[in-house]
């Protein structure tokens, strides 16, 4: 039962993995070991993949691996497995959390966390910025200004920050910024 | 009960629409998010969108799957959180089977690559408007922006996992607030 066993990883993976899709990560590692339905270059693959596709990355990771060990319906059974527990568990905090949100305690744990939540997507933001821009370490100590095309990518610079004004001027739907930045990444070759 | 029927397809639907934009984690997610579910459709505030998030960091599951779940459950009770769910998963499953069937080749495909380097500028960009916003409404006084300062330094430049940070900070709070309590 090819499909149950699936069903099963991927439900651990979800119940166990905490976080974003990063998360998953070493527990996907570990599915291929004990399993071998993929190796290590395999899931390298995967990754990139999934991370350059429309979707969450571990949505997308399990549905490759659902797909690659079990075909479509795998890949159906894989997803559904890793979100099981997450619906479950949100469902049953969304509920108790609905009941106590005008405590006076649950206000002031909120304090905290806000701003807390709100700088973790800053730092994501940083490192996504960081990915893109960045070319490579380039040691700092025989640093040229000449060096420069070499570490940022300055087409991307330059777009970002065209991309930011043009935003801040118009109101268009985010979804519009992200077909319009794929196809001028295909012209300009960013 | 035509009307939660109707509240059902439009969660399944427009999760379908975030997900089938979402290129990333589920941080990506966010400007969308921000846009369709606070602006348009009106199911959450930016507050409540950065609850779900700091509940979603700490809790078991992707982040972005924990969100759906509850925005659709606020909305229409456990079906909702399934179905929203469901919807944010539906094109990952349908573009991921699609393409691993079809193409054998695609994050070498140079086209796919160069598309892919725009986007993540334009999301780097999204996520960076949405934070300035954030910053705004989660961010009330002082002791807000220290906690920010506080957090984002830990967290870049010592890499402190958001797990201990999110506890963390809850304690800080609730510290605080019993001082005030105190106080007054």
């Amino acid at each position: 039962m090819i499909y149950l066993r699936l069903y099963i990883e991927f439900f651990l993976t979800g119940l166990f993995a905490i976080g974003g899709g990063l998360a998953t990560l070493p527990f996907l590692e570990d599915i291929g070991i004990r399993t071998g339905w993929y190796n290590h270059e395999m899931l390298a693959d995967m990754i990139a993949i999934s991370e350059s596709t429309p979707g969450a990355m571990g949505i997308n990771m399990a549905t490759y691996t659902g797909f690659h060990v079990g075909g479509i319906f795998g890949g159906i059974i894989a997803t559904l497995g890793l979100i099981t527990p997450s619906i479950i568990i949100i469902l049953i905090i969304a509920k108790v959390f609905n009941k106590f949100k005008e405590n006076k305690y649950i206000q002031g744990i909120l304090t905290g966390l806000r701003p807390t939540s709100t700088a973790l997507i800053a730092v994501a933001c940083v490192g996504i910025l960081k990915l893109v821009l960045f070319k490579s370490q380039i040691c700092i100590l025989n640093f040229d200004i000449s060096l420069i095309p070499n570490i940022i990518n300055l087409k991307a610079l330059g777009f970002g920050i065209i991309l930011y004004l043009l935003m801040k001027k118009s109101k268009f739907h985010p979804i519009f910024w992200i077909i319009i930045s794929g196809v001028i990444g295909v012209v300009l070759k960013i | 009960m035509t009307e939660k029927i109707k509240l059902i397809f439009n969660l399944f639907f427009t999760f379908a629409k975030i997900g089938a934009f979402t290129f990333g984690g589920g941080y990506a997610m966010m400007p969308i998010l921000q846009r369709e579910i606070v602006e348009n459709k009106q199911w959450a505030t930016s507050d409540e969108l950065i609850d779900y998030y700091a509940i979603g960091q700490c809790t078991p599951g992707i982040i972005a799957v924990n969100t759906a779940t509850y925005i659709g459950q606020k909305q229409a009770g456990v079906i909702g959180g399934i179905f929203a769910t469901l919807g944010l998963v539906f094109p990952s499953i349908v573009i991921i089977e699609l393409i691993s069937k079809f193409i054998s080749n695609f994050t070498s495909i140079s086209a796919v690559q160069y598309a892919f380097n725009g986007i993540r500028v334009c999301v780097g960009v999204l996520i960076l408007q949405t934070v300035l916003k954030l910053f705004d409404s989660s961010v009330k006084n002082v002791f807000g922006a220290v906690i920010f300062f506080i957090v984002f330094i830990l967290s870049i430049f010592f890499d402190v996992s958001p797990i201990i940070l999110i506890i963390g900070a809850s304690i800080v709070g609730l510290i605080a607030t019993f001082f005030e309590n105190k106080r007054t």
